[in-house]
């Protein structure tokens, strides 16, 4: 190839122009999402706590006082229980209250926008209201226990319900939040296949729902499921509102423990430590849900 | 039978009787209400009035599956999670297993047999249809046409007393959709099922079908087999639907004593009707002559096996190609009629008679 000198090939000038057009979203990508999360794991790798004047490299000694803090365990098993009881819950109530509402005829809307009320409010507000709820003496929870005749609680002080009691609140909040990304995967089911289903001799509810629904819904529930696990891990206002970790530790979770490492102990590096086993298990998720929806690409 | 949609009537009294093992095309064009005709049959749609009988049973208050009807989707609508197997295997795993053996997982331990048998059915019905190699695929891996034979398979594998087809070809193209035409003809002969076919496309209803019934707006305008359609049109609607390019509307009028003119020249008919009528010629129906029909031609097309002449007023003139040898735009020709239909102005079909001494014959 004869080109003069000083001038770009056709290609050359391709590329460079693909890598100025990309510049400002890169710039911004490293400003805004991993610049933060490289200065986080940075931080977690020296002694630092905030307001000390002087940094030292520590190289692993936070993961290592990790291992070994009774607490961190707790909380991480915590974490792992509320979000194993929260997503079931979420994803199969979201999915129940979608199919119910999308069947109903003119008062969808409303039930739309009641379902999803919580996602759009604030927790911290809506935690007081919760507060009342789970009351052990006027709280609607016990009144409603105690006419039905079954065993009630001190939900938010018992240890060994207090998680559980948070779990139900965690479901309230994402329940619309489900219910409205399983509404728009039940609109793009085609009509066709539940007439063409008819045809087949399948016209029962759940012989639709199992041959049809369920499995074109799979890019849906792959999606929610890692939407509301995400969600799930970052539970922290009502912890922090209604029961501070207790009792007894039985609702430290991961967020809540990085929270009271960094802000209230001040150990910043430390609390920057545990910050990366919550954006490791963040990541972890969003490959799963990567991988998945791949897999099932050829659904199209 | 009739049907609307709110206030507007879609179905406005339609009556067809679909001779057992005949194919019947139901022609017309979109929003015709020929799909929705197809539906009410199927049982996917109910009708506002009317009864819908399949052989001695009357079926309109019964559900899809009890009319043991098949229907083949313009969409194909195949379950795209489902491999082509398990797509053909359907119909048959909904008819001859229990609830209890249908159960996921579960079912496969008690219904081993009847499995075994669904799947010889399945490769028996998709060898004919070169679908035995890609019965492990997933409908997205397959062409158009291999999807538009799984549709078929999925709805022959069960025999059903009859196949609806709800405009199975549009979504192919044109060199795929001639060969599948012929596909489905010879299979529907051979199964000796009764077939509805549905479609707006003309070319394949008079290609495929024993009887075509043209709808317009609701009604059923005629039903007759592909070549009467052409040759006798009962109204001026069907002679302009069908024929390709459509029939000649030719104003004309009845004279007093009952002979069939156009402008001046009398043509060799006579009509009992008198006033303003309607001459239906096809493009094939008149010829160049020494008397006839002054005309003027405005365009030649040479398409190879014909020549088509179009003439000022845009009527047309099909000429053998030797025939057409010569002729040039801006040439003035005289046209004698030698076959044609005669409409009312309400566009029915008006009797016409063969005068005793054919005068305008040149």
């Amino acid at each position: 190839m004869a080109e003069a000198k000083g001038t770009l090939g056709p290609r050359r000038a391709e590329a460079l122009a693909g890598t100025l057009l990309a510049l400002p979203a890169f710039i911004l990508m490293w400003l805004m999402l991993l610049g933060p999360a490289v200065a986080v794991g940075l931080l977690s790798l020296t002694d630092w706590n905030f307001g000390e004047p002087q940094i030292r490299f520590a190289g692993l000694e936070n993961y290592a006082e990790m291992w070994g803090d009774r607490v961190f365990w707790i909380s991480l098993r915590n974490t792992v229980i509320y979000v194993g009881v929260s997503v079931p819950a979420t994803v199969l109530l979201g999915l129940l209250a979608a199919i119910a509402i999308e069947s109903v005829g003119p008062l969808k809307g409303f039930y739309r926008a009641a379902y999803f009320l919580p996602v759009a409010s604030t927790l911290l507000a809506m935690a007081l209201v919760w507060e009342f709820m789970f009351h052990p003496s006027v709280g609607f929870v016990n009144q409603v226990f105690r006419a039905l005749g079954l065993p009630t609680a001190d939900w938010l002080q018992n240890p060994d319900t207090a998680l559980f009691a948070l779990a139900a609140i965690g479901v309230w909040q994402n329940l619309g939040l489900a219910m409205v990304l399983f509404m728009a995967g039940l609109k793009a089911i085609p009509p066709d296949l539940y007439e063409a289903l008819a045809m087949d001799g399948a016209d029962g509810a759940w012989e639709r729902f199992r041959r049809v629904t369920w499995p074109m819904l799979g890019p849906a529930l792959v999606f929610v499921v890692a939407i509301t696990a995400i969600r799930s891990f970052q539970v922290f206002d009502t912890v922090q509102v209604l029961t501070e970790g207790g009792p007894s530790k039985s609702t430290e979770v991961l967020l809540f423990t990085m929270v009271q490492q960094g802000f209230t102990f001040l150990r910043s590096a430390y609390g920057a430590a545990i910050t990366m086993v919550f954006l490791l298990l963040t990541l972890a998720i969003t490959l799963a849900q990567t991988v998945l929806l791949d897999r099932r690409a050829h659904y199209g | 039978m009739q049907k609307s949609f709110g206030p507007t009537p879609v179905l406005r009294g339609v009556t067809l009787e679909v001779v057992e093992g005949e194919f019947l095309a139901i022609l017309g064009a979109s929003g015709c209400g020929k799909s929705t005709l197809l539906r009410i049959l199927a049982g996917l749609e109910t009708a506002d009035a009317g009864e819908v009988w399949i052989g001695d049973r009357r079926v309109d208050a019964l559900p899809p599956k009890a009319r043991d009807l098949a229907m083949v989707f313009q969409s194909y609508a195949l379950y795209p999670y489902m491999t082509v197997g398990q797509n053909i295997a359907l119909p048959l795993e909904m008819r001859r297993l229990s609830a209890l053996q249908r159960l996921p997982w579960l079912g496969r331990l008690w219904s081993g047999p009847q499995r075994r048998a669904i799947a010889a059915d399945v490769a028996a019905v998709a060898a004919p249809l070169g679908l035995a190699p890609l019965l492990a695929r997933k409908p997205a891996q397959l062409s158009g046409g291999q999807r538009q034979r799984v549709a078929l398979a999925r709805a022959m594998v069960r025999s059903p007393a009859a196949f609806l087809m709800d405009e199975p070809l549009s979504n192919l193209d044109a060199r795929l959709r001639a060969e599948a035409r012929a596909e489905i003809v010879a299979l529907t002969r051979r199964l000796g099922v009764t077939t509805l076919y549905v479609t707006h496309d003309q070319g394949e209803a008079m290609a495929m079908a024993d009887r075509v019934a043209v709808m317009q707006a609701g009604r059923v305008l005629q039903l007759a087999p592909p070549q009467e359609l052409y040759d006798e049109p009962t109204s001026l609607d069907v002679a302009r639907f069908i024929g390709s390019p459509p029939m000649n509307a030719l104003p004309a009028h009845v004279g007093e004593d009952g002979a069939v003119m156009v402008g001046d020249v009398r043509l060799p008919w006579l009509s009992p009707a008198r006033g303003l009528v309607t001459l239906g010629v096809r493009p094939e129906g008149w010829v160049p002559a020494s008397q006839g029909i002054p005309a003027t031609v405005t365009l030649i097309e040479h398409l190879g096996a014909e020549t088509l002449c179009h003439l000022e007023g845009g009527a047309v003139l099909r000429l053998a190609p030797d025939m057409a040898r010569g002729m040039v735009a801006g040439q003035a020709l005289r046209l004698a009629v030698r076959k044609a239909v005669l409409f009312g102005a309400d566009g029915q079909r008006l009797p016409l008679q063969a005068a005793l001494r054919e005068i305008a014959l040149g």
